[in-house]
């Protein structure tokens, strides 16, 4: 039994992201961490709120961190980690907000009468930055198995890991952490300028065909700088461009298709788990197994 | 494009209602226009996002109200990142959804959301929370 931390999964996890979730909490046990899903969670709301007016947006997200210190101190470890975007974002902005405006944080105390009040030691971490931080790369570089050499990955780190400033997990402009995570892997890295650009988030849901331009815009420009796969950590970014990669060959014929993973697949696949109950590439549009059948 | 400004912006309610609800200071703007350059959804906006401001400090929050832009805005906070003034556009966005949205304003009929079982759930969460009320 490794030791045990907090995981948060998050309700896309539970579905269609599910190759997300066996290949984040697989992943860290053969690093020696028990992820332990947290106690009672709830959703996280996707988007944060930016009405300053309005409490709602945080409530929910103060309430999974009140979960989060009542079970941190039954196993004694005030970390939680989430592995999707949003998730992380929401989860990490509502500490903060709440830190910062204490009234804010008076008001929901008041209204939330059965739970404690949120003491505000938990530390929200995305899993790259555990694995970097926590972990530790050294020891994930001598658990790789199956050295990814020769697989050409753009990283693709979306809005909601670097943006706003207060809850990036590395540079906004020019962020690293997950090259050097591929590197480790042994994955070579090409430089992707698009890493940090939108997909088109929520519009994917009434404006598809605005998703499908930018689907077509982020791959094509990783093909061009010579990619096999594009690896994410947000499920939504996943679904954008691996799904609208349908709508983006309707409108231009050009378009050749790439798939799409979650680096944690890479992750998965690098310390020897390849076995569909991790990868579930069952859940990928466009299938990534001919491109990394040499590792499988 | 002849344009008279018949009322002094910062005392329009509206104005004032957008400065509340986003807190920020729309008259700090001064124009450079770095945040339309970077927006990744400028090419499908009529309105650009440093002419959002622009309508706001004359006062004209009509055309935004009428305008595409900010139900086009991803919240994907590369403007916010950027400006030199730290205003906050993408909370600006919102407040201005936000003036449609409190009168019970349903932009996205989530009845008539195609595809539904194929859809992330964080997609739908995330679209309902910005486009109902």
């Amino acid at each position: 039994m490794g030791k045990k931390v907090m995981f948060y999964p998050g309700c896309t996890l539970k579905g269609v992201a599910k190759n997300l979730e066996d290949s984040t909490v697989e992943s860290a046990r053969v690093l020696g961490y028990d992820f332990v899903e947290l106690p009672g969670w709830t959703c996280c709301g996707a988007v944060y709120g930016l009405a300053q007016d309005s409490v709602k947006f945080t409530i929910a997200n103060v309430r999974n961190l009140i979960k989060a210190q009542n079970y941190g101190k039954e196993i004694g470890d005030n970390r939680v980690i989430a592995v999707c975007s949003m998730c992380y974002n929401n989860l990490r902005r509502a500490h903060i907000d709440v830190m910062k405006n204490r009234d804010k944080l008076k008001t929901l105390d008041l209204f939330m009468d059965e739970e404690a009040n949120y003491e505000g030691n938990i530390n929200v971490l995305h899993y790259l930055q555990f694995l970097k931080n926590d972990v530790g790369f050294d020891k994930i570089k001598s658990m790789v198995k199956k050295p990814l050499k020769g697989l050409k990955v753009a990283p693709y780190y979306g809005c909601l890991l670097l943006r706003p400033e207060e809850i990036a997990i590395d540079d906004r402009e020019d962020p690293h952490i997950l090259e050097d995570l591929l590197k480790l892997l042994g994955a070579e890295v090409v430089d992707y300028p698009l890493k940090n650009e939108c997909c088109g988030s929520y519009h994917t849901v009434d404006k598809k065909e605005i998703v499908g331009e930018r689907t077509y815009k982020l791959v094509s420009v990783a093909k061009e700088m010579g990619a096999d796969v594009i690896a994410t950590s947000c499920p939504l970014c996943f679904f954008n461009l691996d799904k609208r990669q349908e709508i983006a060959k309707q409108k231009h014929s050009e378009f050749e298709h790439m798939p799409i993973v979650y680096f944690t697949q890479l992750m998965a696949i690098a310390f020897g788990l390849t076995s569909q109950d991790v990868l579930h590439f069952d859940k990928h549009y466009i299938s990534p197994e001919e491109v990394l059948k040499k590792w499988l | 494009m002849k344009y008279t400004i018949t009322k002094d912006p910062h005392e329009d309610e509206r104005v004032q209602k957008i400065i509340e609800i986003s807190g920020q200071n729309i008259f700090s703007c001064y124009q450079c226009g770095r945040c339309s350059s970077g927006c990744p959804m400028a090419e499908f906006m009529d309105v650009l996002p440093n002419q959002v401001f622009m309508f706001l400090q004359e006062g004209d929050v009509d055309t935004l109200l009428n305008a595409k832009t900010p139900w086009i805005c991803a919240a994907c906070f590369t403007c916010t990142v950027r400006c030199p003034v730290g205003l906050d556009l993408a909370a600006v966005m919102e407040a201005i959804r936000e003036l449609q949205l409190r009168k019970n304003y349903d932009y996205v009929d989530p009845y008539k959301v195609e595809e539904r079982e194929e859809l992330p759930p964080i997609a739908m969460v995330s679209n309902f929370r910005k486009f109902t009320p």
